[in-house]
């Protein structure tokens, strides 16, 4: 063992007054296997004992890719009580949210329930998974917002335990990810989509989710690296799915969040889809405006990963294309392509711009005060 | 360039490294093989504890499907987002010409040079029969 850790990896962050921020994805995480029992009925504890749980994805367990440092996480975040990254509030106070000054605090948790087989078992453990980030988080710290979690791949369901946490203030958004069984704006995930629409709350795309296809538009690639640019070339099949399936269309109040896949690619994506649309709209005649007329009003994008090109006019281009208002500042606490909030933006960014992309863009669309 | 005793040589065996603040700067002191080596504790990328991160090797290829792994143990992968430096140099493995880390020479001085000499012991009380690890910086 070659690791050895300072007793205090916060003293990295200088601790000098900082600008308020809201980290619109933060990854809480359980400290142990059985934490969600006390959430779980006793059958659903039995059957896990039993059978486990069976994803998409077949023949393994977990995702597909190992992931980077370990458990795709910083290597400065195990908590010192022990347990993995993420599954400690007061370490997450100490070594970020109180030194980053982070007002707003959005969790997404992962691996927790969505995408499974088995649609009761999905149903419960999401719901179980909700309570847990009432219980353990958001009641625990006024800062943090928890996403309500759901077995998408059954839209009934999804959208009924939607509406029983509709109206409590613990939630701000549905999460959703990005890799599921069919593209996200095809018709089994409408319900979600109606559901999210009458509780006012915007629907976050999270990257991943293990939906049994390739991860990859040309197969299963070699590398985790692959897996990493992949989030992006999946979210714009999904985004485009949304847009030409007509969910924007039918559902014109749906606000949807796209989270860590970054946005740099938005605008070509848009231009591609309004130029074929042109041509090929008798197609989709419920498509009734350009695509990027549906981008623009109902996308917002998370930050983290922004793209980091060599010339940041060319951030600065694309991010003007999307507009100021639509991002999100994101951190992606605690893992390892994590945001350090005062480093992300370059120079060069107006006052009222700044203040947008760190707090205000994500108190309004998050309806936070 | 002011010399700083930061331990008695048996307290940094080979494969430790020890983390200290000096004139306000976040240092950290590798004893690799029996080398010493002093390194700024802040990533130039974002500003991680660097030296918090994995001591690993270097891989290189020189062609796709072969792969060299040598300096194990003398890279140090940064906790947040896995940027390589080498230990000795602060030298970056990913873009070398815009990012360093900076480093300081370290070494080892017998306990008399120590007492006698323009060095500052800020926390080790230092006996002339010991020997001691100096950072310059
Ligand atoms: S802060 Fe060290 S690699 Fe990013």
């Amino acid at each position: 063992m070659n690791i050895q850790f300072r007793e205090s990896s916060e003293a990295a962050s200088p601790l000098t007054a900082k600008t308020a921020i809201a980290d619109c994805d933060i990854h809480p995480a359980r400290a142990t296997r059985t934490e969600l029992y006390p959430y779980l009925a006793k059958r659903w504890q039995h059957h896990l004992e039993i059978y486990g749980v069976h994803a998409y994805q077949g023949m393994m367990e977990g995702p597909p890719y190992p992931k980077a440092q370990p458990n795709a996480s910083r290597r400065d975040a195990y908590p010192p009580e022990g347990g993995p990254q993420g599954s400690s509030l007061s370490f997450m106070q100490t070594q970020h949210l109180d030194p980053n000054n982070v007002q707003l605090g959005v969790l997404n948790p992962l691996n927790a329930g969505q995408g499974i087989r088995n649609h009761e078992l999905s149903a419960a453990l999401c719901s179980a998974i909700n309570d847990w980030q009432i219980d353990k988080w958001t009641s625990k710290d006024k800062r943090l917002k928890a996403s309500i979690v759901v077995g998408n791949e059954d839209g009934l369901s999804a959208a009924a335990e939607i509406r029983e946490r509709a109206g409590d203030k613990n939630f701000v958004q549905v999460l959703l990810l990005s890799r599921n069984v069919e593209p996200l704006g095809q018709r089994r995930y409408w319900p979600i989509y109606q559901a999210a629409e009458e509780a006012g709350l915007p629907v976050g795309v999270h990257a991943f989710g293990f939906g049994g296809n390739p991860i990859t538009p040309s197969g299963w690639p070699s590398y985790y690296i692959e897996e990493m640019v992949g989030h992006s070339q999946c979210q714009q099949s999904a985004l485009a799915s949304l847009v030409l399936e007509g969910v924007f269309e039918r559902f014109p109040k749906l606000k949807m969040v796209m989270i860590e896949a970054g946005f740099g690619w938005a605008p070509s994506l848009a231009w591609r889809l309004d130029k074929a649309w042109q041509r090929l709209r008798s197609e989709v005649p419920h498509v009734k405006r350009p695509p990027s007329e549906y981008i623009r009003e109902q996308v917002w994008w998370t930050t983290q990963p922004m793209e980091d090109p060599e010339r940041r006019e060319d951030l600065f281009d694309v991010i003007k294309w999307i507009g100021w208002d639509r991002l999100l500042f994101a951190t992606d606490y605690p893992h390892w392509d994590y945001d350090e909030p005062s480093r992300v933006l370059p120079p060069g960014v107006s006052d009222a711009n700044r203040e947008a992309f760190y707090l205000g863009n994500a108190r309004k669309l998050y309806g936070i005060d | 360039m002011a010399r700083h005793v930061i331990a008695p040589v048996d307290e940094l065996p080979p494969g430790t490294r020890k983390f200290l603040e000096i004139d306000g700067r976040p240092i950290a002191v590798f004893n690799i093989k029996g080398e010493y080596f002093g390194l700024l504790n802040r990533c130039p990328h974002q500003g991680a504890a660097l030296c918090e991160g994995p001591l690993i090797g270097l891989a290189q290829s020189k062609d796709p499907g072969e792969i060299e792994y040598t300096k194990l143990g003398e890279i140090i992968r940064c906790p947040w987002h896995g940027w390589e430096f080498d230990v000795r140099t602060g030298q970056s493995y990913c873009d070398p010409r815009r990012f360093r880390v900076k480093a300081y020479p370290a070494h080892v001085e017998p306990g008399a040079n120590v007492v006698k000499g323009p060095y500052v012991a800020e926390t080790i009380p230092v006996r002339v029969e010991s020997d001691y690890v100096v950072v310059e910086l």
